[in-house]
């Protein structure tokens, strides 16, 4: 027998009350009808005895204590999958909205997952090659690893994700199935639409499964939306043994619908008005990126965020960061003399990289040409502060070339342009050919026998016209 | 029965039930999901769950056990890797597959391996709480010790079994106690783990941690028994710093207690430690640890039980007269889960939402460290060295603020010197040991007779340097006089050649102390030498052209660790290239 529970006895924000109501499990779906005729969902957030609490994903608008009836479906929400989602684009709920009609399910998850237990990881190790320099030699993407993009309003992070969607290969092609999920939680119309003509164009909305929470979507929907992406990519990747490759955007606009609907449970806020349980709720997202022994697929995630006033101490970028295995951070400087991809370097970082380069995977001076790089990057700093103090006139010759370092860097090896797709070879060589313009004498992390192999200050001199 | 009145997230509660005690541990629901009681009232009894609640109904049973969330504890301990609440993770893996399912009930200990068992008493000997009565090899460096457990009044052994193979759950013994009642002993034991475990007494620090981390050892050293924190905003090597003293210090046994971080780090901990060698032992680390990982998706309430299962595990090999160090990343997180769960409980919050009693749960956890004397009359210790993930990098949010309260060392770390790939990035002005004086004796009598004074004038230059910068930072090296620039080129010496360390390079990755200490001599010889030649006459550019500095930089993989004979070879050399230059000097003037 199907129980219908007529009214509500209390509507707060977006979420209601019922009372009365028996035999109600903890985070059930449930469907309220309106008199209309329309259907919206809920999912129950608090549960006791007689009363049950639901958080209505499209929102209360509407909604009186006597226009409603409720069904309880008696299970969690799931999200039906099947491989023919690629190509499809779905609402933030895993609804398709392209106008193809419903998917034929294989299966149905729940689309809160479960925890990955640690001894059935295995370690990522292979990466993937993005053909952006930057990231490619300094911040290396592996395999299964979450690697998030801090950016800010106005900065190129959504051109960079579409450069890396249409450039990014796996490193050892062997010829397993390479697909994109894109969640999209709150953005602009015209974003998602950027998003949907770049797919198109380059070819690749063949393996793109895309869930769309526009910014003037109901929230609680969005609150479903990664959840239901990373639902889609697990399957995909360990169901059907193909490389998933997950995009999130943006997840500041998430962890604010998550202080709405926090706020509106009357809950008590931690930083900024945030709730004491971010870190375990974006935790429980960016966990979900791996690979899982015995099955060859993976999940890789770059989730997108904007650091609300440039902030990274906000504490969205500042949780993101904790969980997360680095960071790509865009900066706005760079970004307005033109530089693209804008990478702060100093501050980016993938854990991961030093297991999934060097020889085998990418080539065995990897490490070291990064690690030099870093380094003289970081005296770059130093040399101009001490320049906007002093001139530039006055400093040393040592600090002169880094100086210089830093432009010709900055210009050939991180502004790259949006079409310009180069190899890991290409890139090294590049690297070297730039520390090549330092005295030999200042390249400490590099052992004598690879300067003698990559150390070329004429070749250097030539190339970049000093 | 005792029926389930409400759900909100972990936290349940039973309307008007009068059979539940305080930190009882409960089962809830038909999946039987491990819980405990946390608050009893009239009204309601208040219990949190450490699954996921996904499912679970009002009126669905709630099941007490009588006794508190308690670690079992015996053999089998060491090389397994459990979760929050000591459920072996393995075992796991094959009952519920690659995704942790609910309600999985599985013991904490192989309940089928067996042990090969020598009792160490006979019939007729009197046995007290925390003696030892049986002894068997649990991996190939550590012994385990079956002592009496300190909840026993002890009393007559009546009966032992022969030597032999058992499991853990074999009675290998009997004893009577005083009021004549029978005990049976097995070879494990149970303990809640909210209690610390007694001791007889607690002795004083003086010997040091060693972990062959030259900024740790020399700068800001650990002492066994001692506490630390970790500071440092993400990226700056927390994860990394703990990784290298779990490897390479001197402790018996580590605990890793991974407490909500990254899946991804736990499986690297488990495939390195695995192909790692122990250079005393010559066995793979995981013969010596014991890993609780309770990853950031896992279930929040588990987390916040995971830093007691992780010190209760310590205490009990202390116990049998082991040195342990425990690795808590990061003790943030447990506050966070302790936020979480009190915002939950509609707590009244104080700093940044954390409930008032944050302070008194830090210093409860680190004061169960120290060096005792245990109950059985052998010595053992209990390190604890805990990550601290500050919220925005700023070390004055309360959970940073509370731990430095009650930890003796802090080692900051700081995001510029990681910016700059200087690892380890601990900032050697801001971090400090208060085990200095405590651990001077040890020092002097095993290292070297003037190493304290080395090192205070190895930091003097480092604290000089940092004067000198402002200046430097303002109108640039040159402007400053000859010996000061000695001093900085020096530092840099220092910083580049002492500070930093690379845990890749296989000698550069753990330094014993004899080197650490012909290193700083060498330096301070570099500079003395440098100023006498400076006083001399000679031009500061002509020393460092000598390349000395360079010479230095490089000592850390020029002289193999096990060759500290070599210094002599060097410091004779750095004599002779002064000498030359003073001649040099001396013949232009």
């Amino acid at each position: 027998m199907e129980l219908k529970y007529i009214g509500l006895d209390e509507i707060n924000g977006p979420l209601v009350a019922l009372q009365g109501v028996s035999g109600i499990g903890y985070d059930e779906m449930a469907e309220l009808r309106l008199s209309d005729g329309s259907k919206r969902l809920g999912r129950v957030v608090e549960v006791s005895e007689d009363r049950a609490v639901l958080q209505v994903f499209e929102g209360t608008k509407g909604l009186s204590l006597g226009n409603t009836t409720t069904r309880f479906e008696g299970k969690p929400m799931e999200l039906p999958l099947s491989k023919e989602m690629l190509g499809r684009i779905f609402s933030g709920a895993g609804k398709p909205i392209d106008g193809l009609g419903d998917i034929y399910p294989e299966k149905y998850a729940d689309i809160n997952g479960k925890p990955l237990n640690p001894v059935s990881r295995e370690y990522p190790r292979n990466y993937i090659n993005t053909g952006i320099s930057s990231i490619d030699a300094l911040m290396t993407l592996i395999r299964g690893q979450k690697l998030p993009i801090f950016s800010g309003s106005g900065l190129s992070h959504n051109k960079l994700a579409v450069q890396i969607v249409r450039q990014a290969k796996i490193a050892d092609e062997d010829g397993q199935d390479f697909a994109i999920v894109f969640g999209a939680m709150g953005v602009k119309n015209d974003v998602a639409d950027y998003f949907k003509r770049s797919f198109e164009e380059t070819g690749s909305l063949q393996r793109v499964v895309m869930f769309m929470n526009m910014s003037n979507d109901p929230i609680i929907e969005r609150i479903l939306t990664p959840r239901c992406a990373l639902t889609a990519a697990e399957y995909l990747a360990f169901e059907h043994n193909m490389h998933i490759l997950v995009i999130l955007t943006d997840m500041t606009a998430y962890a604010e619908a998550l202080r709405e609907f926090s706020s509106s449970k009357g809950e008590i806020p931690a930083r900024k008005g945030y709730p004491g349980y971010l870190y375990s709720d974006l935790a429980s997202l960016y966990e979900r990126a791996g690979v899982v022994k015995g099955a060859s697929g993976s999940v890789t995630q770059i989730p997108i965020l904007t650091m609300p006033n440039d902030d990274i101490t906000h504490p969205v970028p500042d949780l993101t960061g904790y969980i997360t295995e680095g960071q790509i951070v865009l900066d706005r400087n760079l970004d307005q003399t033109g530089v693209y991809p804008a990478v702060s370097v100093l501050p980016s970082l993938s854990r991961l990289m030093k297991d999934g380069i060097g020889e085998g995977y990418t080539r065995e001076d990897h490490q070291m040409c990064a690690n030099q790089l870093f380094a003289a990057y970081a005296k770059v700093s130093d040399a101009r502060s001490l320049a906007s103090v002093i001139g530039e006139e006055e400093l040393s010759a040592n600090d002169k070339s880094y100086l210089r370092f830093g432009r010709l860097f900055e210009k050939h090896f991180i502004d790259q342009g949006f079409d310009v797709n180069r190899t890991i070879e290409q890139t090294l060589d590049l690297g070297w050919q730039l520390l090549s313009t330092l005295p030999k004498s200042e390249l400490d992390r590099v052992d004598d026998e690879h300067i003698e192999r990559f150390y070329d200050a004429k070749k250097a001199a030539v190339l970049f016209g000093l | 029965m005792d029926r389930i009145y409400s759900i909100n997230g972990p936290v349940v509660k039973v309307k008007r039930s009068r059979s539940f005690s305080m930190m009882e541990m409960v089962y809830v629901g038909n999946k039987r999901l491990i819980s405990e009681v946390i608050g009893v009232n009239s009204e309601f009894t208040t219990i949190q769950v450490y699954e996921g609640t996904t499912g679970l109904m009002p009126g669905e049973p709630v099941v007490g056990t009588g006794a508190a969330m308690s670690a079992l504890l015996g053999p089998g301990i060491i090389t397994n890797i459990f979760d929050g609440i000591e459920r072996p993770l393995r075992s796991l893996a094959e009952l519920t597959g690659a995704f942790i399912g609910d309600g999985a009930e599985v013991s904490s200990l192989d309940t089928e391996k067996k042990y090969s068992v020598t009792l160490t008493v006979r019939q007729g000997d009197t046995l007290s709480a925390g003696q030892v009565y049986c002894t068997c090899p649990e991996t190939d460096v550590i012994t385990h010790r079956c002592m009496l457990s300190p909840l026993s009044k002890g009393g007559e052994v009546v009966w032992t079994a022969p030597d032999g193979e058992y499991t853990v759950n074999d009675v290998v013994c009997r004893i009577k106690t005083p009021r004549g009642e029978e005990e049976e002993l097995t070879l494990c034991q149970r303990w809640p783990i909210r209690t610390p475990r007694p001791c007889a007494e607690r002795l004083p620090i003086n010997r040091p941690l060693i972990t062959g981390q030259r900024v740790i050892d020399t700068i800001a050293p650990i002492a066994k028994g001692g506490t630390a924190a970790i500071p440092g905003g993400f990226g700056t090597g927390k994860t990394m710093t703990q990784h290298q003293l779990a490897k390479w210090c001197d402790a018996d046994i580590i605990v890793y207690i991974g407490c909500g971080e990254r899946g991804n780090e736990m499986t690297q901990v488990l495939e390195e430690f695995s192909e790692l060698i122990d250079p005393r032992t010559d066995r793979p680390l995981t013969d010596r640890t014991v890993l609780i990982a309770n990853t950031s998706n896992m279930p929040v309430s588990a987390r916040e039980a995971s830093i007691y299962t992780g010190i209760t595990l310590a205490e009990y090999y202390r116990d049998m007269g082991y040195h342990i160090a425990i690795m808590a990343d990061s003790t943030s997180r447990w506050a966070e889960a302790l936020r979480e769960l009190s915002g939950r409980l509609e707590e009244m919050p104080a700093e940044e939402g954390f409930p008032a009693y944050l302070p008194s749960r830090i210093s409860e956890f680190y004061e169960r460290a120290g060096y005792v004397k245990t109950l059985g009359g052998s010595e053992g210790s209990v390190s604890i060295i805990g990550a601290v993930s500050p919220q925005g990098s700023d070390f004055s949010e309360p959970v940073t603020q509370n731990t430095k309260r009650f930890v003796r060392c802090f080692w900051a770390l700081d995001k510029s010197l990681a910016y700059a790939r200087h690892y380890p990035a601990i900032n050697w002005t801001s971090s400090y040991s208060e085990y200095i004086d405590d651990l001077a004796d040890y020092y002097r009598k095993n290292v070297a007779e003037d190493f304290m004074e080395v090192r205070q004038q190895i930091s003097n230059i480092l604290v000089e340097e940092n004067t000198l910068m402002e200046i430097v930072k303002l109108m640039g090296a040159d402007v400053l006089p000859d010996d000061q620039k000695l001093l900085i080129e020096t530092a840099r010496a220092v910083r580049v050649g002492f500070l930093q360390q690379n845990a890749y390079h296989k000698d550069d990755t753990y330094v014993p102390l004899e080197k650490q200490y012909r290193m700083m001599k060498l330096i301070l010889q570099f500079y003395s030498l440098g100023r006498k030649a400076l006083e001399e006459g000679a031009a500061v550019g002509s020393i460092i052209d000598m390349g000395w500095i360079e010479n230095i930089i490089k000592i850390k993989y020029d002289i193999p660790n096990d060759k500290p004979e070599m210094f002599d070879e060097y410091s004779a050399r750095m004599d002779k290239d002064f000498a030359a230059l003073g001649g040099g000097v001396a013949v232009g003037a």
